[in-house]
């Protein structure tokens, strides 16, 4: 796992101090179509999400009489990674497309809509980390201009151990060779968290310091992402 | 309705079956249980059934990693098993467990894949782990990790000659430096509770998968349930995780 | 006097409940209301309330609303009223006279795709809707065309007792009818001026100085 020294005088491979975010940038409604959307990028990672819905769920069978249901589909696009991956869903895209659609669940109010869907998507454009929190926060500002009712957004991150420091915000070449990384969602006003991953190995104490950088680093995110929305009404 | 009457008794403090909140129904683990299989266990909790089987063939080595074995983990939620279980391609849901018993046994490196390459670049042992679920009556998670653990435990690799396999023919045990142990905490209302049965996992809000090593470093962790977690809850959890598998290991 | 506040985001504090009904697009946690949605905050001593920016449109029992025959079935007819749910119009509460619906082929009252004006008269807990023409403004609408606007922007374009819709009635010689539910059906020979009017109201809806910018692409 440990290939390369990714820290050289407490700075990373690409200049950022172990705390510091890479540079953000959030726009909305990139995708006319749909309820609404939004493109969220941290460095050079780029995630497109949108919304379809609430719409009418077919076949009937699938309906739930007292409460909308969620569906998230996570892909990445096949020029998105250096490597070009093939197109279609795989076992992990299978399965982030689940944790994705459990970090947005306790945030949505499905009970103000029995019997319909509302489908969200995250299309990874551009891949140099962290994914699956960058979707994420790309998906929480489609939803919020799709009209969708919700107790909260939700803010994303990753979080790890690279060369024995804590870290936050990994890209690609520190998610792969790192000690240990994490992903995590929270509901910024709620504080509390709808996603946690982890893989690697670190004590009890470490997560414990990792939780609370995360929730510092995704504050911080969320500021922006309230910005943006306010700031997209002005504009109109 | 069991399911409300699991609820109830839980906010009362105890449940259907009379075990306190931190106890495991009865754990049966049986090794070495298939014997085309080059490692295997068959793992009973209460009523929970599940096979692993570990089978090693040699293969091509991943271009990022020349000199070291590969390691595969597959579940099938065989239909069965459940009523909920439908066939077809996996769910998310068994995709979702066999990810989570590899990363457990991946980042706790508890196999030694550097001592699997044959020729660097070119030939290494493949491990292939497959879990097959018999029966599902709650917490196929931690059953499906601790048999995965018990059958590379219990693994040997084949006998090579002239650059094949010779099946039936054993060498040496698969080489492992850990026992990581999966230990999944529920979360029901402001209650924690260990190995839910089917109709307490039907009741209960969010859970926390821990995998454990056995120098007590966690290796691997998920978030699972449609409810969300509090921050001061994750250190509770992992408390109990932690506790309990020193328990486990002792099993396996 | 309703008090209109700056946009709020989903989960924004508005105030203390204080006792007040808790009207659409809001939550109570604690003492407090908070937001569901990207909106306009409403508060008045009676009640607090937040207008979405966007969303699609839930039917509320009462509401007046546009419907597109979408099906004949043997009692009634489907009703798209723009909205995840679709509505019902039984035979009863569209016909006067008595039908013998063994025998009727009910098609010759409404057919697929004609356009009524209705009211939502009943709407379940797990929102089944049905709509009624039993009702003094209700009726079926001929030629014209439907638009479609954010349905919470509809109060906007009917304006302080429907002057701002008066208006543009008047001014285009249109005949025009506004669902609450975000289409708006319109007839006569100047309704590319109306239709223009009322997006221009959809987009600038809360600027100031609207109505004079209303009224002088009215002239």
């Amino acid at each position: 796992m440990k290939e390369e020294k990714l820290l050289i005088d407490g700075k990373r491979i690409d200049g950022r101090l172990p705390e510091q975010l890479r540079d953000i940038g959030m726009k909305l409604n990139a995708v006319t179509t749909s309820n609404g959307s939004a493109e969220v990028r941290f460095g050079r990672t780029t995630a497109i999400a949108s919304v379809h819905g609430p719409r009418a769920l077919y076949p009937r069978f699938l309906q739930e009489s007292d409460t909308g249901i969620l569906r998230t589909r996570y892909n990445m696009a096949p020029f998105s990674v250096n490597d070009r991956k093939s197109p279609g869903p795989d076992r992990r895209s299978t399965e982030i497309s689940k944790v994705i659609r459990l970090a947005f669940e306790p945030a949505i109010f499905l009970e103000d809509f029995p019997k319909v869907t509302i489908d969200g998507f995250v299309e990874i454009v551009e891949a140099d980390g962290s994914t699956r929190v960058t979707g994420i926060n790309a998906l929480s500002l489609a939803l919020a201009v799709a009209g969708i009712p919700m107790k909260d957004l939700v803010v994303a991150c990753s979080i790890g151990k690279i060369d024995g420091v804590l870290v936050v915000d990994l890209n690609g070449r520190e998610d792969n060779n790192s000690e240990a990384d994490m992903a995590f969602a929270m509901l910024p006003n709620k504080e509390v968290i709808s996603l946690l991953q982890m893989d690697g190995a670190l004590t009890k104490d470490e997560i414990l310091k990792l939780l609370q950088l995360a929730k510092e680093s995704c504050m911080k995110i969320y500021e922006i992402q309230k910005k943006v929305l306010k700031e997209s009404y002005k504009g109109e | 309705m069991e399911e409300t009457y699991a609820l109830e008794l839980i906010q009362k403090g105890k449940r259907i079956d009379g075990r306190k909140f931190n106890e495991f129904r009865n754990i049966e683990i049986n090794a070495n249980v298939i014997s085309t299989a080059e490692g295997s266990a068959r793992v009973r909790i209460g009523d929970t059934e599940v096979i692993a089987g570990v089978k090693i063939a040699v293969g091509k080595p991943f271009p990022d990693t020349p000199n070291k074995g590969i390691l595969v983990v597959n579940a099938e939620f065989t239909p069965l098993a459940s009523p909920e279980f439908e066939s077809g391609p996996p769910s998310e849901n068994a995709v979702e467990l066999a990810r989570i018993v590899d990363r457990g046994i991946r980042e706790s490196e508890t196999i030694e894949l550097d001592k699997l390459c044959l020729v660097e670049g070119e030939k290494v042992f493949s491990t292939f782990v497959d879990i097959h679920i018999i029966n599902h009556q709650g917490n196929l998670q931690d059953a499906a990790a601790l048999a995965a653990v018990v059958a590379l435990r219990n693994a040997r690799l084949p006998k090579l000659e002239n650059d094949g396999i010779v099946r039936g023919e054993y060498d040496k045990p698969l080489p492992l430096k850990f026992a990581p142990i999966n230990v999944t905490v529920s979360k029901v209302g402001e209650n924690f509770i260990l190995d839910p049965n089917y109709e307490e996992e039907k009741i209960l809000d969010s859970k926390l998968s821990i995998s454990v090593r056995d120098d007590d470093k966690i290796c691997a962790l998920q978030k699972q349930g449609r409810k969300e977690i509090k921050f001061e809850d994750v250190e509770k959890m992992i408390d109990m995780a932690m506790e309990k598998s020193k328990e486990l290991r002792k099993l396996v | 006097m309703a008090e209109y506040r700056d946009v709020v985001i989903p989960s924004e504090k508005i105030d203390a409940r204080k006792g007040r009904k808790l009207g659409n697009g809001v939550y109570q946690d604690g003492e407090n209301v908070f937001s569901k949605f990207m909106g306009i905050p409403r508060i008045d001593e009676n009640e607090i309330s937040v207008i979405p920016l966007s969303g699609v449109y839930l039917p509320n029992l009462g509401d007046r609303v546009i419907g597109i025959i979408s099906g004949v079935e043997i009692s009634g007819w489907m009703v798209d009223i723009n909205s995840p749910y679709v509505a019902f119009l039984p035979v009863a509460e569209a016909v006067e006279e008595f039908i013998d619906m063994a025998r009727t082929d009910i098609s010759r009252y409404f057919d697929a795709n004609d356009v009524v004006f209705c009211r939502i008269s009943k709407v379940t807990k797990n929102k089944t809707v049905q709509v009624s023409l039993r009702d003094t403004l209700a009726r079926k609408l001929y030629g014209g065309v439907i638009i479609k606007v954010t349905p919470s922007k509809i109060p906007r374009i009917i304006g302080k007792a429907g002057s701002m819709i008066s208006l543009i009635k008047t001014r285009t010689k249109c005949d025009i009818y506004t669902g609450q539910n975000g289409l708006i059906w319109i007839r006569g020979e100047n309704k590319a001026k109306a239709i223009e009017v009322i997006l221009t109201i959809e987009k600038e809806s809360h600027t100031i100085g609207l109505t004079e910018r209303i009224e002088s692409m009215l002239m």
